[in-house]
């Protein structure tokens, strides 16, 4: 047994609220996200980010939800910066006027990061289940005329990976300097929607040639990231770089995770702010220490040449795919579980979207669906396989 | 990366606007944050990037460090350091 070292985190995601303007299909928020009420007050957010920063950790995101719909976002923002954070805002844009980004400039706000459904209106907001996109539009000129380096984000699948191309441009457009082109990663309502959102690999293939011509055509001008789905990979992601490894996550309600999905995972005694310390939740809860170092490991990740690289995965992801939270992730080819996931991926290229859709239709993310979601499955996500 | 290895370094550096250089108390080190990220620099790099002011030509920027460190001939070690910051986007 190898007692692991316990390094101070890095990141504190502070996710303000869970309410959202918008409906994504692809949220990675929890699908019972409407049972999760009673919000941390601006008083105890900042006691959060003086203990965590404390500590040692030195990025701070601001998510949620859509975290404007805080207004005490820029006080937040504030104290966060005074304590030394570097601090990013995450954002669909919704409800970012001038006053409010001149507000955020002022109180030292470094980076925004602005998400994009799509390239088109109507795909965008179809996917959002609203009308935003001219309004994201108009929030990427704020950005940039307050002089804020521009970062979007879109979420790819397969209702729009195959215009990878177009939403570059619009990107480009922009004036963009960062394009983080974002795989669906299946939790939450994206897992409530895999069938109808998982790409083909031919999707994919084609998805990364492309990239790579604007990436030479494009230059340093804008930084183009393209991340694979890890479906389709032979070997897991390093989730969260290690459980409890760098990164802390304060769900809207003060429950402390050490990942955003993990509070669907049986077993963990989930730590809340405000009954517990920053530092004794880092170091001493269960639910951090639990996948910490590799004791809790099975083979074949415990006897495993590369376990140091990818802790064995996505803890989520096992529990979602094979009921065991413990269990090596079954995107490593290694997983004698591996057909799992080889099995989602050809049900997907063979399944006719039509078929799909009736099937499956899209679930948007709303509070009602939410609602209905927990009552049927007793507020644990579903897992299909 | 021959080509950017080829381009010239700015004439007057400074930090680009992405990366906040700042001491970080749980590092003993000073870092650089940009977005999501962070690096750790050692003092020399720290000394050199603190100087990267859009105002300070290069010539300025080695006499100073000369004097700061009380040595002589660091032209070599300051350029390598610069260069490698250019390339990184740390300096524009």
């Amino acid at each position: 047994m190898t007692q692991p070292t316990i390094n101070p985190p890095f990141w504190l995601l502070a996710e303000l609220t869970y309410r959202c303007p918008l409906h994504c299909v692809f949220c990675y928020n929890p699908v019972n996200y409407d049972s999760i009420k009673s919000e941390l007050t601006t008083a105890e957010w900042i006691r959060v980010m003086q203990e965590a920063r404390a500590l040692g950790a030195a990025q701070m995101g601001f998510s949620g939800g859509e975290p404007l719909l805080r207004d005490d976002l820029e006080a937040l923002v504030a104290h966060a910066r005074e304590l030394g954070f570097y601090t990013n805002l995450i954002t669909s844009g919704v409800g970012l006027n001038e006053k409010r980004i001149a507000a955020l400039k002022t109180a030292g706000l470094d980076h925004i990061q602005l998400s994009f459904q799509d390239s088109t209106q109507e795909m965008n907001d179809f996917l959002s289940s609203t009308k935003t996109f001219e309004l994201k539009k108009k929030v990427a000129g704020l950005i940039k005329q307050y002089d804020y380096p521009m970062v979007l984000n879109v979420v790819l699948h397969r209702h729009n990976i195959v215009h990878v191309d177009k939403i570059m441009d619009m990107a480009l457009d922009l004036g963009a300097e960062y394009l983080e082109l974002a795989n669906t990663q299946y939790y939450g309502w994206a897992m409530q929607n895999r069938a109808q959102l998982l790409p083909t690999r031919e999707q994919i293939v084609a998805a990364e040639e492309t990239v790579k011509t604007y990436r030479e055509k494009v230059g340093k001008r804008c930084k183009i990231l393209f991340v694979v789905p890890d479906y389709f990979e032979d070997r897991p992601k390093a989730c969260m770089n290690g459980w409890g490894s760098i990164f802390l996550d304060i769900a809207p309600d003060g429950a402390a995770l050490p990942c955003h999905n993990a509070r669907q995972l049986p077993g963990l005694n989930i730590p809340n702010v405000k009954d517990h310390s920053i530092r004794d939740i880092w170091y001493d809860s269960q639910a951090f220490n639990v996948f910490r170092g590799d004791d809790w490991m099975q083979e074949p990740c415990r006897s495993c040449s590369e376990k140091e690289k990818d802790f064995g995965g996505c803890r989520c992801q096992a529990f979602l795919l094979l009921g065991d939270a413990a269990a090596t992730d079954p995107v490593c080819a290694k997983s004698p579980q591996h057909h799992v996931v080889t099995d989602i991926i050809k049900q997907a290229s063979v399944a006719p979207e039509t078929t799909q859709r009736q099937e499956h239709p899209l679930v948007f993310r709303t509070d009602k669906n939410s609602r209905l979601i927990s009552e049927s499955v007793g507020a644990t996500p579903t897992i299909r396989s | 990366m021959t080509e950017i290895t080829d381009t010239p370094l700015p004439e007057r550096p400074s930090l680009n606007k992405m990366f906040r250089l700042q001491w970080e108390p749980a590092q003993k080190a000073h870092v650089l944050l940009y977005p999501e990220g962070m690096v750790k620099l050692n003092q020399s790099a720290a000394e050199i990037l603190k100087r990267c002011d859009g105002e300070r030509t290069i010539a300025q920027l080695i006499a100073d460090i000369e004097q700061a460190f009380g040595e002589k001939d660091l032209r070599d070690p300051v350029m390598g350091m610069l260069r490698t910051a250019f390339e990184q986007d740390w300096i524009q």
